[in-house]
């Protein structure tokens, strides 16, 4: 568990704003953190790992304190034990792929554990490539080894698959989830895709202009009640018109587009562009808003 | 009359002491630029840029001032450390470090703001120190930069005349470095040693600028071809 409570002036686009978070993490869970851009997400992540220093408030672990303001303690990141992963995988461009690993593992790394790692994500054939060489994925796939090379107990992401196509976005994902739970890890995943959090995320914290407004497991958070349903779809409106007596809405879930029913009253609340959960219930199909 | 080789020698040795003691300053110094915010930073900036402008006179001029044994600076050194700085081979050292100062950190400096930040971050969330992170992970990243700043520095060196002459004079195997020969001779309508000292200046700061240049081309490919 780590118990967060920090504050930190902030400025933003909009101008200044203060991000006040009191939040739990809970141990060996995954976590999302979402929200618009600007809303702070990256600014706790940063001040999770020791990159920045709040204004007041405290981080604690069960076993350490890392940041207590009042008492002027804080750990500097170097002490926390944790792996960072940034959106731009930085891999340090002078070394190999396995020379990023032993680096960040230290003179006194296990070296079987290395080649274990490096097995896992599939990257053996590529230990001796230098950065430059690889693509983009892969490149982050060496960036997450890495992160764990140390053997963190919690693992902060800031956006690890922005910058990938949807294909290799699905692929390290599934990844990071094997990685994380066969390490028992507590990870942080900060990104703004609704498709990590409910594929990942066993709890999502909202943070907007600074606060969190929202936080459970994502049903809860994006679904304006908990439903009930056999499948449920996210997906975004492309469409509605009407067809005969009856009103069509074009939902893109994924790759496909799925052509919905719906009545007069329910086509107007929907636009497109806006983000919807469909849950397809014992007889018809709900549409509801995702907030 | 056999030619001198004493001023060569001389000037190489000064070039080469300047340069070393230049990078353990100029290292800190610049990454201090760099990344750091502080006050009177562009006072600082400024004052390392001063060699690029001003006149080697004018800055030889105030060194021998300070350096004399008459002022403060001069008679502490004297006193205390039983230094000289005024005629004589360390004072050159000095001088030639502060008037190459710029050589040195402007190239280290911008090397250090062309890394982004997230390298040295990565690294230290990684659980590496400072020097750490500086040895392994930035100073090989920006080893064109590193070049160019002691290239540049050396060259500059070797081809320094006027600091040398203000406070150094012209004393045969102690300050008499090739710059400063090839003006002697000329005076004394010796032409054919100042022939031989100039031409060899010449080649050796084409030849250092000509490795400095390939060098950095092989750094540039491979910095594209791992």
């Amino acid at each position: 568990m780590i118990n967060i409570s920090i504050r930190k002036k902030l400025m933003m686009a909009e101008g200044a704003c203060d991000l006040v978070i009191n939040t739990k993490i809970g141990t060996g869970e995954l976590t999302a953190i979402s929200g618009k851009s600007g809303a702070g997400k990256t600014s706790l992540l940063r001040m999770m790992a020791g990159f920045l220093k709040p204004e007041s408030g405290f981080m604690k672990t069960e076993e350490e304190v890392w940041l207590d303001i009042e008492n002027k303690i804080d750990l500097p990141v170097q002490k926390r034990n944790i792996g960072f992963v940034f959106q731009d995988p930085a891999l340090f461009p002078n070394m190999t792929v396995k020379e990023n690993l032993q680096y960040a593992a230290g003179k006194k790394g296990d070296k079987q554990f290395l080649n274990q790692l490096l097995e896992m994500v599939g990257l053996t054939s590529l230990a001796d490539r230098k950065p430059a060489e690889l693509s983009g994925g892969q490149q982050q796939r060496v960036a997450i080894t890495r992160a764990l090379a140390r053997k963190p107990k919690l693992l902060l992401l800031d956006e690890p698959f922005a910058a990938l196509d949807n294909e290799m976005r699905r692929y390290l994902r599934e990844e990071l989830l094997t990685l994380h739970r066969k390490f028992g890890l507590t990870t942080l995943l900060v990104t703004h895709d609704l498709s990590d959090i409910y594929y990942l995320a066993d709890k999502v914290l909202v943070i907007d202009k600074g606060e969190i407004i929202k936080s459970g497991n994502p049903n809860q958070v994006f679904a304006n009640n908990t439903i009930d349903g056999k499948v449920q779809l996210q997906g975004e409106v492309l469409n509605t018109y009407k067809s005969g007596v009856v009103y069509i809405v074009e939902i893109l879930t994924g790759n496909t587009i799925m052509k919905l029913v719906v009545g007069e009253e329910e086509k107007n609340t929907l636009h497109p562009g806006m983000k919807v959960l469909v849950t397809s219930g014992a007889f018809e199909p709900v549409i509801s808003l995702l907030s | 009359m056999a030619f001198d080789y004493q001023p060569l020698w001389l000037s190489l040795q000064l070039a080469f002491i300047t340069t070393i003691l230049l990078m353990v300053i100029g290292i800190p110094l610049s990454s201090l630029l760099a990344f750091r915010t502080f006050r009177f930073k562009s006072v600082a900036e400024a004052v390392i840029s001063l060699p690029l402008v001003l006149p080697p006179t004018v800055l030889g001029f105030y060194l021998l001032i300070a350096f004399s044994p008459n002022n403060f600076v001069g008679r502490f050194l004297q006193n205390h450390f039983d230094i000289r700085l005024v005629f004589s081979f360390p004072g050159l050292v000095v001088g030639s470090v502060i008037y190459s100062l710029p050589f040195m950190v402007h190239p280290l400096q911008a090397g250090f703001q062309s890394l982004p930040k997230a390298l040295r971050e990565a690294s230290y969330s990684l659980g590496k120190s400072k020097i750490q992170t500086l040895l392994k992970v930035i100073l090989p990243n920006m080893k064109p930069s590193l070049l160019t700043g002691i290239v540049l520095t050396f060259a500059h060196t070797i081809g320094e005349f006027g600091v040398v002459l203000m406070i150094g004079g012209n004393i045969p195997g102690k300050t008499r470095v090739a710059s400063i020969a090839v003006y002697d001779e000329v005076e004394s309508l010796n032409y054919h040693a100042a022939h031989i000292y100039s031409i060899v200046l010449l080649l050796v700061s084409f030849f250092i600028l000509l490795f400095a240049y390939g060098l950095n081309k092989k750094f540039f490919k491979a910095g594209l071809n791992g």
